[in-house]
């Protein structure tokens, strides 16, 4: 409890709200999309980092970990497993869904198409030497031809600020990380597709997401050889 | 045009196995088109009919839906399979999600070169990883079902991937008296009877001509 008072009014009593406390490496991995979600949200959160094997031992022992993986957050008195359902959640609790079935339906599939583009360049350090760059070769093509055309259309189609229904959700936040992380992959990948461009300079923008993008904020940087060390 | 939801996949369980479960367990009646070569493939790419090129497609309410988990979603939200509120929707995606992760184990084992399969792997995750957590849920509350106490999407795909190991290795469920106990209950709800018989859509574990098929169709020029 938090009491706040000012010169001349009463005093009120503020309940702090328990922010939700993040369980993952130190690192992008599986928990960036969280982050990034909860970030855009505006929601302050903790991070408790998983630094030796002892410590995701002592998790697994706790009972922490249904399935005994992180990520794992602990929020609104769940300990939360699997990184879409934990996403799932905090969107519909934060008015990132849509606003009915279907387009809750098309937020679900646009996420799931950058899920898939993120997760082939998530993998990418863990790959044998000899596969990075037939993969790396697939990333860009996939980003390429499949994927970014894909959202390119969808906002050109409807010329709307936001991919689905003319409002901030999810899959904004989501393409937006995808584009960042193409970028890092190619930097001039964007330079085809325009709408992404001007997508990505829109969302960028967002307060909170603007607020995510610079030094200091609880955003990771890629993969280094450090972290890749510490993933058992 | 019938308003049935119409499935275009391989002729097999693949990726689509789970809709049809679900579609079936909600006693929704479904169509499919079976894709058999390149050239259907090829043909639904240029019609713009698959939005990553991929599938499984539904035809569902007018949308051309597909990435497996957003469809799942879709239907068992339409369906009441959903729970009622953001907590218990928030459990039954985190068991889907758990056993999910065990039937994608399956389904890619056909296409791994024989090498690299491990089905030890996979009898060991089902019994020491995913299988003991469902037992307790189920044993903690002493429910019939795993959330809300109300039939979901988290009980059918349970049922899915016990039927799902037991063809691997028979006798997985030994130390499992509640999992035994919940197959059977789940395996008698009347749609799931009815889909569990012989004639249903249900599709038949993957053979050497349904991996050699999809090769095929999806094979590049």
């Amino acid at each position: 409890m938090k009491e706040v008072s000012e010169p001349g009014t009463l005093c009120e009593i503020q309940i702090m709200a328990i922010k939700p406390k993040l369980h993952y490496f130190n690192g992008r991995g599986r928990m960036e999309t969280i982050r990034w979600l909860l970030a855009a949200a505006g929601v302050e959160f903790e991070e408790e980092f998983v630094e030796t094997k002892e410590d995701l031992e002592m998790l697994r022992k706790d009972g922490a970990l249904l399935f005994q993986q992180v990520p794992m957050v602990d929020i609104d008195g769940m300990k939360m497993v699997q990184t879409r359902a934990i996403l799932s959640y905090i969107a519909g609790k934060h008015n990132l869904y849509g606003k009915d079935l279907r387009e809750r339906a098309l937020i679900d599939m646009y996420v799931e198409g950058t899920t898939d583009l993120m997760g082939m360049i998530m993998f990418l350090p863990f790959q044998p030497p000899e596969e990075k760059e037939k993969n790396f070769a697939l990333i860009i093509e996939r980003a390429t031809t499949r994927y970014f055309p894909v959202y390119e259309k969808v906002l050109k189609d409807h010329g709307q600020q936001f991919l689905v229904g003319n409002q901030f959700s999810w899959a904004d936040v989501h393409l937006l990380e995808a584009i960042l992380m193409a970028e890092e992959c190619k930097p001039d990948i964007l330079s085809p597709f325009p709408q992404l461009q001007a997508f990505k300079g829109r969302i960028s923008n967002i307060p909170t997401i603007k607020k995510f993008l610079q030094p200091g904020s609880q955003r990771k940087p890629p993969a280094d050889d450090k972290f890749m060390a510490q993933e058992p | 045009m019938s308003g049935k939801p119409k499935l275009t996949y391989f002729n097999g369980r693949g990726r689509m196995e789970s809709v049809r479960w679900l579609l079936a367990a909600a006693g929704v009646e479904f169509e499919e088109e079976f894709l058999e070569t390149s050239e259907q493939y090829q043909k639904l790419i240029k019609d713009g009919a698959l939005l990553f090129d991929q599938v499984p497609l539904v035809e569902i309410d007018g949308m051309k839906m597909v990435q497996t988990r957003a469809i799942l979603s879709y239907i068992a939200a339409k369906c009441n399979l959903y729970g009622k509120d953001p907590k218990e929707r928030a459990f039954i995606d985190m068991y889907v999600e758990g056993t999910a992760d065990l039937m994608g184990m399956i389904i890619t084992f056909p296409f791994t070169p024989p090498q690299k399969r491990n089905l030890a792997l996979i009898i060991e995750r089902a019994t020491t990883r995913y299988f003991p957590v469902y037992e307790k849920v189920l044993k903690q509350h002493g429910q019939d079902f795993l959330v809300g106490n109300q039939f979901s999407w988290a009980d059918v795909q349970l049922l899915e991937a016990i039927l799902m190991v037991e063809e691997k290795e028979p006798t997985v469920l030994s130390n499992f008296p509640v999992l035994q106990a919940f197959k059977a209950r789940i395996s008698n709800i009347p749609t799931i009877k009815k889909f569990l018989q012989l004639g249903s859509q249900r599709k038949p574990p993957p053979n050497d001509q349904y991996v050699a098929t999809v090769i095929e169709v999806l094979k590049k020029d």
